[in-house]
This record gives C-alpha cells, sequence and structure tokens, in this order.
C-alpha cells in the first residue's frame, strides 16, 4: 500500500491536503467571511443613502440665490441662505481664533516641555475624557458661562466659544502627534547651536511640524462647521444678515435644523441645500487633509 | 579663534532670557488650563443647577414629570431614554461594527481598496449629525413607516427605535476605528503562532486575536456608549420628544440631550436651573463612562508600545 | 552675570579649553561613568574611542550641557572650560551651546533651504548683519565644510534634497556658522559610505586650524587617521549587575595604539574585544 503514496495523488493522506468546501470547518470558515463581508455593506448602506438624498434633494436648490439673499419668510418660495453661509464662517473663525492658538500652545507643552510627564499625563487624559463630552454639554457650558450672566448675551461670540470647547481636544490630540513625530535630532542641532527653548519651538519644530497641525485644524474645523447642538442656544438664529459679533446669528447647522422641523416645503429644501453644503463641506475637507498628510516631511 | 573674537550680541539678554521663560510658563498655562476645562464646565453647571438641587434633590432623577408650567420637574423619562436609545443603538452597532472592524484587519481584499473602505467610514462619522436627523425625518421614518405597514403595524414616526437606528449609524465608526486599531496593534507572531499550529482563520480571529484584542474593543464600546448618549441633534429630529416613559420602543420618548435642545432657548427661571440639573446629570453619565473608556483604552496602549 | 562668564574665559583662557574633574554621570541612581579627569587641548582633535555603552558619547554631551535635556540625569564633579565650571549654577547652557557647537550622528539638517540652514544660528544668536553680510557669512561656512562648490547653484532647495554625506557637511557648517570656538562631534560618520567618511575626515583636519574638535567614534581606524589625542573609555560590570563606564587611558594617539600602557587599551585597539 504505501508504495502508492508518492505515485497517486488520489491516496488518502495527500487528498487531505486539498480544498475541500463541504467540510465542515471550511463551511465555517465561508459563512464568517461572508457574514463580515455583509457588514461592510450594511454599514456602507446608511452613507451611500444619506449621501444620495442629501445631492439629489439638495442639488435642485443650489442656485445663486441661494448664497446671495436671505431665507423667505414661512411659506413663501425662493430665497437664499446666504446669512447663515456668512454667519457660519464668522461663528467658526472665532472659534478657530480661540481654539488653534489655546490648543497648539497647550500641545507644545505636552511634547517640549512637559519634564516629569505627570502633568502631561493628567492633562492628556483629561482633554481626552473632553473629547467625548457631548457636545451639547459645551453649548449650556457656555450657556452658563455667558448667555445669562449678560457677558455676551445669546451671540455669535458665545457661539464660536462653544465650538472652540469642542475643537480644542482635536487640535490638541493632532498637534501634540505631529510634534511626537518630529526626530529629536532637529531639537538637538537647534539647541546645539545656542538655540533659546523658544526659538527651537517657533522657528524649528512648529513649521517642521506644520502639514500636520493643519490636517488637524482643518478637520477640526469642519467639524465644528456641522455643529449644530451647542449653537442652538448661544449663537442662537437670526432670519437677517449679520449685525456685529455680539448679536445672535445664524448658521448653517441651525438652519438645517430650524427649517427641517417646519411644515413649509420652501424652507425644508433649504434645509436640504444646506446639509449639501455641510456634507460638501466635509467631504472636501477630508480629502484635502488626505493629500496634505501624504506630503510631510516627516 | 579665542574667545575674544567672539561677537558680544550672542550672549543672550536679559529680555530674550525673560521671554523664554514667558513663553514656557505660557504653554504650560495653556496645557494646565485645557485639563481643568472639563472641571469648570462640571463646576459652572452644577452651580447654575443648585436652585433646582435645592427644590427637587434626588428626587428629580426618579420622578418623572416635567411640567414647566407648574415648575414641577422630574428627568426619569429622559434618563430611561437617553440609556435606552443607546443601548439599542450598541446592540445594533457592535456587531455591524466587529464584523466591519475584523474585515479591515484581515488580508481578505487588497490595502488600497481597505484605504477607501477606511476613507468612507471616516466619512460616516464626519457627517454633520443634524444632517443624519433631516435624513432621518424624510428618509429613514417614511421608510420604516412603509416597512411596518407590510406587517399591519401602526407606525407613527418619530419613535425611541428611529433614534436607536439613527444613533447606530452614528457610532458604528467609533466602534469600527478603535476596534480595528486593537485588532492591528496585536502582535503579528501571535496570528502566525495560531495559524502556524494549523488553526483556521475564522478560528484565529475568534480564539486568538478577538480574545487578546478584547479589552480595546470593550475600550471603544464605552466610547461609543458615551457618544450615543450625549448625542443630540439626530435623537432630537427623531425620537418625538414626549416626556413620558413608554416601554414599546415604536412609540416616541426624550433623551436628556433632546430634551436640552429643545427647551434651553425658551426656558426661564426654575426651569433653566432644572436643565442645568439634566445637564449635570448627562455630565456624570457621559463623564463616567468616557473616563472607563479612556483607561481601558489607554491601558491596551500601554501594553502593546 | 553672562558678560561676567565671557569676560572670566577671555582672562583664564588658557592652553586647556576643557579640565574634566572627577566626573560621575548619573541617570537616576543609576551611575553610567565614574571617575573622569582630563585636560583637551585646543586646536586639536582628540578622539574618544571604547566598547558600546562605556559612556564616551554621554562624557562628549556634558562638554555642551546637552545632557540637560535629559531629565534623570545628573553629574558630579567639574568640567571646566576655560577655567570657569560649566555646571555651576549660574551658567546659562544655552550660552555653553553658543560658544561650544555639536555635529551629531545622523546627519539632521532643518526641514528649511540650505540657505536657511546655516543662517539659522547666525539669526538666533543676534546677527545684526544685512542680507549681504548674511550671503557672504552662508557662503564661508559653506566653504569651511567644503560644501560651497556642491551648493551654491541650489542654496533656495531643502536641506533634504542633498546625499547623507553632503547632509553631513551641511550640519558641519551650520555648526560652525555660529563662530563656536569648539565643535563637538557625536560618531559623525557612522551613517555615511566610505567616500563621505574621508571627505568628512579631510574637513575635520582643515577644521583643526580654527577650532578645538573633539570626536566620539566607533571606528579606530578613523582615531588614528585624524586624531591628535585619544581618550580610550572602557565599561566594567558592577555589582548590581549594570555597566560603569570609565576613563581607562588618555595619551597622544601613537601612543594609544603603538604603545598602550593598559592592557585593556591593548586588547581593544588590536581587536580583541568591543
Amino acid at each position: 500500500m504505501t508504495s502508492f503514496r508518492g505515485t497517486s495523488p488520489e491516496s488518502p493522506s495527500l487528498a487531505g491536503l486539498r480544498k475541500n468546501s463541504s467540510r465542515p470547518r471550511d463551511v465555517f470558515n465561508i459563512i464568517m467571511t461572508g457574514l463580515s463581508v455583509l457588514c461592510v455593506v450594511i454599514t456602507l448602506i446608511p452613507l451611500v443613502l444619506v449621501l444620495a438624498f442629501v445631492t439629489i434633494q439638495g442639488a435642485g436648490s443650489i442656485t445663486p440665490a441661494l448664497f446671495t439673499e436671505l431665507p423667505p419668510p414661512p411659506g413663501l418660495e425662493g430665497g437664499g441662505i446666504a446669512n447663515a453661509i456668512i454667519g457660519t464662517l464668522i461663528v467658526v473663525a472665532i472659534a478657530t481664533l480661540i481654539s488653534v492658538p489655546f490648543g497648539v500652545m497647550a500641545a507644545v507643552y505636552l511634547s517640549e516641555f512637559s519634564k516629569d510627564g505627570q502633568v502631561a499625563r493628567w492633562v492628556r487624559f483629561f482633554t481626552n475624557v473632553l473629547s467625548g463630552v457631548p457636545s451639547i454639554i459645551s453649548g449650556v457650558f457656555v450657556y452658563a458661562l455667558l448667555v445669562r450672566t449678560g457677558l455676551t448675551g445669546y451671540s455669535a461670540v458665545a457661539g464660536g466659544v462653544a465650538l472652540a470647547v469642542l475643537m480644542l481636544p482635536t487640535i490638541i490630540r493632532t498637534t501634540d502627534e505631529a510634534l511626537n513625530i518630529i526626530p529629536q535630532e532637529i531639537r538637538w542641532a537647534s539647541i546645539g547651536v545656542g538655540a533659546s527653548r523658544y526659538q527651537t519651538v517657533l522657528q524649528i519644530v512648529l513649521p517642521a511640524a506644520i502639514p500636520s497641525i493643519l490636517t488637524g485644524v482643518t478637520l477640526a474645523i469642519a467639524r465644528a462647521a456641522g455643529e449644530t447642538a451647542p449653537l442652538i442656544f448661544t449663537a442662537l438664529f437670526s432670519s437677517f444678515w449679520p449685525n456685529g459679533i455680539l448679536q445672535p446669528i445664524a448658521t448653517l447647522s441651525v438652519l438645517v435644523y430650524n427649517f427641517a422641523i417646519v411644515p413649509f416645503e420652501p424652507q425644508q429644501e433649504l434645509a436640504w441645500a444646506g446639509s449639501l453644503i455641510l456634507v460638501l463641506l466635509v467631504l472636501l475637507t477630508s480629502i484635502i487633509a488626505r493629500v496634505v498628510t501624504r506630503q510631510k516631511t516627516y | 579663534m579665542t574667545a575674544s573674537d567672539v561677537p558680544n550680541t550672542r550672549s543672550r539678554t536679559a529680555g530674550e532670557k525673560k521671554f523664554d521663560g514667558f513663553f514656557v510658563g505660557l504653554t504650560t498655562a495653556f496645557a494646565i488650563g485645557t485639563g481643568l476645562l472639563l472641571l469648570a464646565i462640571s463646576f459652572i453647571i452644577l452651580m447654575a443647577a443648585i436652585p433646582a438641587i435645592r427644590e427637587f434633590g434626588l428626587q428629580f432623577v426618579i420622578a418623572s414629570t416635567w411640567n414647566p408650567v407648574q415648575d414641577a420637574y422630574g428627568a426619569l423619562p429622559m434618563i430611561y431614554g437617553t440609556l435606552v436609545s443607546a443601548f439599542i443603538a450598541l446592540l445594533i452597532a457592535v456587531p455591524l461594527g466587529l464584523g466591519v472592524a475584523i474585515f479591515l484587519s484581515e488580508n481578505f481584499i487588497p490595502l488600497k481598496i481597505r484605504t477607501v473602505l477606511v476613507f468612507m467610514i471616516e466619512l460616516l462619522a464626519a457627517i454633520p449629525s443634524v444632517v443624519y436627523g433631516l435624513w432621518g425625518i424624510f428618509v429613514l421614518i417614511p421608510a420604516m413607516k412603509w416597512f411596518f405597514g407590510l406587517f399591519g403595524l401602526q407606525f407613527i414616526g418619530p419613535s425611541m427605535l428611529t433614534a436607536a437606528l439613527i444613533l447606530s449609524i452614528m457610532i458604528l465608526p467609533i466602534i469600527i476605528a478603535i476596534s480595528r486599531d486593537s485588532l492591528a496593534s496585536l502582535p503579528p507572531d501571535l496570528r502566525q503562532a495560531s495559524l502556524g499550529i494549523g488553526a483556521t482563520r475564522w478560528g484565529t480571529i475568534f480564539r486568538v486575536l478577538i480574545p487578546a484584542a478584547v479589552s480595546g474593543i470593550v475600550g471603544g464600546i464605552m466610547l461609543a456608549l458615551g457618544r450615543a448618549m450625549g448625542e443630540t441633534m439626530a435623537a432630537t429630529m427623531v425620537i418625538g420628544n414626549s416626556n413620558q416613559i413608554s416601554l414599546s420602543l415604536l412609540e416616541p420618548g426624550n433623551t436628556i440631550a433632546s430634551l436640552l435642545a429643545n427647551q434651553f432657548a425658551e426656558a426661564k427661571g426654575l426651569q433653566v436651573s432644572a436643565l442645568m440639573y439634566a445637564a449635570f446629570v448627562l455630565v456624570i453619565m457621559t463623564l463616567v463612562v468616557n473616563i472607563l473608556a479612556q483607561v481601558i483604552v489607554s491601558n491596551v496602549k500601554a501594553k502593546y508600545d | 552675570m553672562v558678560e561676567q562668564v565671557a569676560a572670566q574665559t577671555n582672562q583664564t583662557k588658557t592652553s586647556t579649553v576643557f579640565k574634566i574633574e572627577d566626573c560621575d554621570i548619573y541617570y537616576g541612581s543609576y551611575k553610567a561613568v565614574r571617575d573622569v579627569s582630563m585636560e583637551i587641548p585646543p586646536n586639536q582633535i582628540t578622539s574618544f574611542i571604547g566598547p558600546s555603552g562605556c559612556g564616551k558619547s554621554t562624557i562628549l554631551r556634558c562638554l555642551n550641557r546637552l545632557n540637560d535635556l535629559i531629565e534623570i540625569f545628573h553629574l558630579t564633579g567639574k568640567i571646566l572650560y576655560h577655567g570657569q565650571n560649566l555646571y555651576d549654577s549660574d551658567i546659562d547652557p544655552v550660552e555653553v551651546r553658543r560658544r561650544i557647537g555639536m555635529v551629531f550622528q545622523r546627519p539632521n539638517p532643518f526641514p528649511k533651504t540650505i540657505y536657511d540652514n546655516i543662517a539659522y544660528g547666525p539669526r538666533i544668536n543676534g546677527f545684526k548683519g544685512d542680507t549681504d553680510e548674511m550671503d557672504a557669512l552662508v557662503e564661508r561656512s559653506l566653504k569651511r565644510a567644503v560644501l560651497w562648490d556642491e551648493v551654491k547653484d541650489k542654496l533656495q532647495e531643502s536641506g533634504f534634497s542633498l546625499s547623507g554625506g553632503q547632509q553631513q557637511r551641511l550640519c558641519i557648517a551650520r555648526a560652525v556658522a555660529v563662530d563656536p570656538e569648539v565643535v563637538l562631534m557625536d560618531e559623525p560618520c557612522s551613517a555615511l559610505d566610505p567616500i563621505s567618511t574621508l571627505k568628512i575626515e579631510e574637513l575635520m583636519m582643515e577644521l583643526r586650524e580654527k577650532y578645538t574638535i573633539v570626536i566620539v567614534t566607533h571606528n579606530m581606524q578613523q582615531a588614528t587617521r585624524v586624531a591628535d589625542k585619544t581618550a580610550f573609555f572602557n565599561a566594567v560590570p558592577t555589582e548590581s549587575g549594570g555597566k560603569v563606564g570609565y576613563l581607562a587611558e588618555f595619551n597622544d594617539t601613537q601612543e594609544i595604539f603603538g604603545n598602550p600602557k593598559e592592557t585593556a587599551t591593548r586588547d581593544y585597539v588590536t581587536g580583541r574585544f568591543g
């Protein structure tokens, strides 16, 4: 019998090496692989559906008037969302002006100056926990701090501060990571020619990390532009043109929310148009961020 | 070259030294400020909640009336809604997310396509929640009406189930990202060892990889739970905002976050304080979940770094 | 304070640049180097050789207080620079590093243009000249590093566009641009090919005219080729199971390689260990 082994591929001991899709464990593997593919498909369905509906419903309303006119009074046709677009730009700009310097400086401390590491560990920990705090809580915080106390009232500034709180953890984390990638030798080189600490940070380390930091800031801005909950009762809303940063101001996201829940079709159409603009913003920034990340120095 | 040739300018001026110290101090202050921000948020909300805390005490979390007209406030229906909608969302998202995470951490398909898939899932996380809400109102609710109609069931639209479905879509990316990271950071020898003694691919996944990555996966699920409990817009727009406990998932409900979104702008007097109290309860709930999640996730990181 | 230091430095300018006295170096409670005493003469090349872990790089980094960056590092004993202890509490380490430059193991140009790589040091050191003077300084520094002819047409390109050997010469040019008195080199050729290594060695011989050079090297041939004096550091096991480095022998290079006094030195230079 043994003499057959080498010559006949059909000998039982070698046939066992062949794939056999009816064997229980192979069946199990095929089923599980199929299930995981199914999971991917199910996960992507909402993405496709959301993108499709926003595009279909929103595209029809993309007209020049959308970018130049105020929203129509309830029930009337036409109009645009120009005030909300400008308002979003203003509120996000305020949030960026607050959170970027704050976040970048904090990250510089974490990666460059934190000596014993203990303080840095706690700050990193609290920053991570902060990023999990619901966005509406940031709105409640700013409402209690600025709106109710009358410091700013309902205003673009209050909205900006609320968004800044949300942007801060992202900016700190991405800057911290970006600085950590910069090779230690570059810092030594700068210190070796006699640079002070601020010179090394401002002239060597930060410039080298700028592409990654910009990526993080861009993503944070895109997220902030879509945030609604922190703005509802800080920036409030306005049907008119922005009137200074200490007045209530319209934003795209709050406009989508307000117009989605009214029974007037023209308003609902503007809500879809606003959604499309927000989604395009997110899509564009995500793609830009990817491209920029690829051109890193290190 | 002698030391005397050294130009005097190279000596650091007092100003330069002072600025150097100031710069380092400033970064330190900003970093510590960020660390304290969380405490400041909790403290300010707690302070604003004090009148309501005095008035209702712990009764607040077990009473189920929310009546601004009579100034009687209890948050139980919202706490119930927050927990139930979040848990149902997890129930849907965890198996799906794990399946996707496994698929993406294994080499079923070429890396290029996987990168595209990862990007699409990131996009899922990046879409603003208000857009999900809008989509929920005009697409998901009609679709669910049609679906339940097939079985002759009455379905009015805004409901706990609708909110949970939207929430599950929104937390999927978190579960996928963190589970995938945990699976990907496992040492490669683990997989090789298992495959080397003749285990099949899925045998290896279930018996070796998932158990080894379990704490990271749990951490990701906790983060997702925190996100689901605090998610506001999508929930507000489709949950129906009914301040009553209804055991049926097809009935409207409410969450703390949507209560805040709905009532803050028009609230007055004690109602503001009651809302602050509710917000404080939400802060505590999400803090507990997030701190646990961070501890778990950072322990996992420490293990493989 | 700073002026005082500078003045003192001038007055006591001696035939010795560095005088190390009874130095022990610790990382936390772990003693890494014990009991080093030596004198480093000006305008010569002094090389530090020895097996891995003997503390030669550690000692080198003490000479411009670069070890300050390591939190748990501390040092006992004295390191005198023209008679001034560098570790006195009133010494500004930033000032020290402006006088004592450093070239590192791996070329580490800044992610800037070639021009800005050189100009960075003078600028932060308060260079007051106009553009023409800076241009001249950049040219002079690059010429000293024998890199000028290779890069003069692409000064505005990134430092990363150069080859490894060119990058290292750029780093040397960067170090000499601030006109230090001493240039410390920590295995400057270990990441380079033989031809680039040869170029750097020729460069060191030229720089010796103007600067005091201290170089750490793993390559004994390099030490014999370039160094006037050589210090052999050795490491011995300690009771606690670690290793501690010490200065085994310090002498003219010919003596160290031709007629070593210590058995350990002879074993090392003849390749028996290390």
